[in-house]
């Protein structure tokens, strides 16, 4: 006689049942679930009607439980929030069943603009222009299209001034705008190019 | 299909602004200002405005910017001694500003392969996008209300309206006689009269009616009818 589909042991249910964290992280769950985009730890705390670290033990629960490699369903910390998505080894079959236009084909001049609007946001788009040299104009409306970039107010002058989304921070796997690498670290040294201009500049005076 | 398609698009952002090709040209070794082919790159560029629909203003002025500099850099070249012409544009000056700005535009674009990279690495964590968040909805007290109240509320809705008039379907013609008559005993007393004063305050029936009368009475030679133009008075007078 094979003991599956009895019931488990009374004492082994009761405690499924009513250990409190593990009530708690099903409301998570099912709070996150419903979600259209990250919860902060704030709102579900307030959803739940929990304090923030009861929540924060049951989050650890689920991590553990919607982790890559166990699930299909991973829990992920993203765009200051916690929000499930598909284990990345069923991408190919996610990409089989939905398109994703907003991150086909960002061309060189977006993801630049996309850069600077990340670092700098707000920035308005004369400044963009001001550091790639080119007008911004068709690479900043096709991020907004994209939502990937906002409007956030206007500066002095008037003009319009626009920062990364949340849904850049989700797409691009970011907690936060923190998480972009720091700028000096990235590329060669600013000081060799400069060394470099100088040195033609010297050649043109000879 | 769509191999074509980001081929094409690939083409479209060959260049992307005057800094970009400076920066190309300087980090290139050998890169000699004198040696800087300016045909060469005009016709790079003149090539990649024939290639779009539609010429790309802003940036045939950028480049128009970009390639006068260097041909200034190089006729500086040629000129040693330019204390003479350029004494107002202090080169060192303007090279180290270009050089800054160089090096910004640099570190965006090494941000902008960054984030290439992590797109490229994010490709495969798939998330759903919900509609807009929609906040748990605010109740909306309702006032304490007498359910004899609201039966009074309900039965006023439920009474039968007023049957409406029909009267203006049904017009009711004044007999001709009516007026033929009328206009005969005026002109019994007047020698003419003016028609229009004459029906003037009666319903717009009753003055077709009357019409019809008058045009009567001349078919039968009884009156004549004068009127100086079209919609003055109408003046008839015994034939």
């Amino acid at each position: 006689m094979s003991s599956f589909g009895q019931p488990p042991p009374d004492s082994q249910r009761l405690r499924l049942v009513d250990n409190p964290v593990d009530r708690l992280a099903r409301t998570v769950e099912a709070l996150l679930v419903i979600a259209p985009r990250p919860l902060s730890l704030q709102e579900l705390a307030d959803a739940a009607e929990e304090d923030a670290e009861r929540i924060e033990t049951a989050l650890g629960l689920l991590t553990g439980r919607y982790r890559e490699g166990r699930s299909g369903i991973v829990l992920e910390q993203v765009a200051g929030g916690f929000a499930f998505r598909a284990a990345r080894e069923a991408a190919e079959a996610c990409a089989r069943l939905v398109d994703r236009p907003t991150q086909r084909g960002l061309s060189q001049a977006a993801l630049e603009t996309l850069a600077i609007v990340a670092y700098l946001g707000p920035v308005s788009r004369p400044e963009i222009a001001r550091i790639r040299g080119v007008a911004a104009d068709s690479a900043v409306a096709g991020l907004v299209e994209r939502g990937l970039i906002a409007e956030a107010g206007r500066e002095e002058g008037g003009a319009v001034r626009y920062r990364t989304t949340p849904l850049f921070e989700r797409i691009f796997g970011l907690q936060s705008l923190d998480e972009l690498p720091a700028l000096d670290d990235l590329g060669e040294d600013a000081e060799e190019l400069r060394g470099r201009l100088e040195a033609m500049a010297e050649r043109r005076g000879a | 299909m769509s191999a074509a398609v980001s081929e094409l698009a690939l083409d479209l952002e060959a260049f992307e602004g005057p800094f970009d090709l400076l920066l190309t040209l300087v980090l290139k070794e050998e890169l000699e200002l004198a040696d800087v082919e300016v045909a060469a790159i005009v016709l790079a560029f003149l090539k990649h405005v024939a290639a779009r629909s539609e010429p790309d203003l802003e940036a045939c002025g950028e480049f128009l910017v970009l390639v006068s500099a260097l041909l200034e850099l190089k006729a500086r070249g040629l000129f040693p001694d330019e204390e003479l012409d350029f004494d107002e544009l202090d080169p060192d000056e303007a090279a180290e500003e270009l050089a800054e700005r160089l090096a910004a535009y640099r570190r965006f674009k090494s941000a902008a392969a960054w984030l290439e990279e992590r797109l490229e690495s994010e490709q495969d964590r798939f998330f759903r996008l919900g509609p807009a968040p929609v906040t748990p909805g605010r109740e909306r007290p309702l006032l304490p209300e007498e359910p004899a109240k609201l039966a009074e509320a309900l039965r006023a809705l439920a009474a039968e309206p007023p049957e409406p008039s029909l009267r203006h379907l049904t017009l009711t013609f004044p007999p001709l006689g009516l007026f033929l008559e009328r206009f005969r005993a005026v002109l019994k007393r007047r020698a003419l009269f003016v028609f229009d004063r004459e029906v003037d305050g009666l319903s717009r029936i009753e003055q077709a009616v009357a019409f019809l009368a008058l045009l009567e009475l001349r078919k039968a030679g009884e009156v004549s009818i004068a009127q100086d133009a079209p919609f003055e008075p109408i003046t008839v007078k015994a034939a």
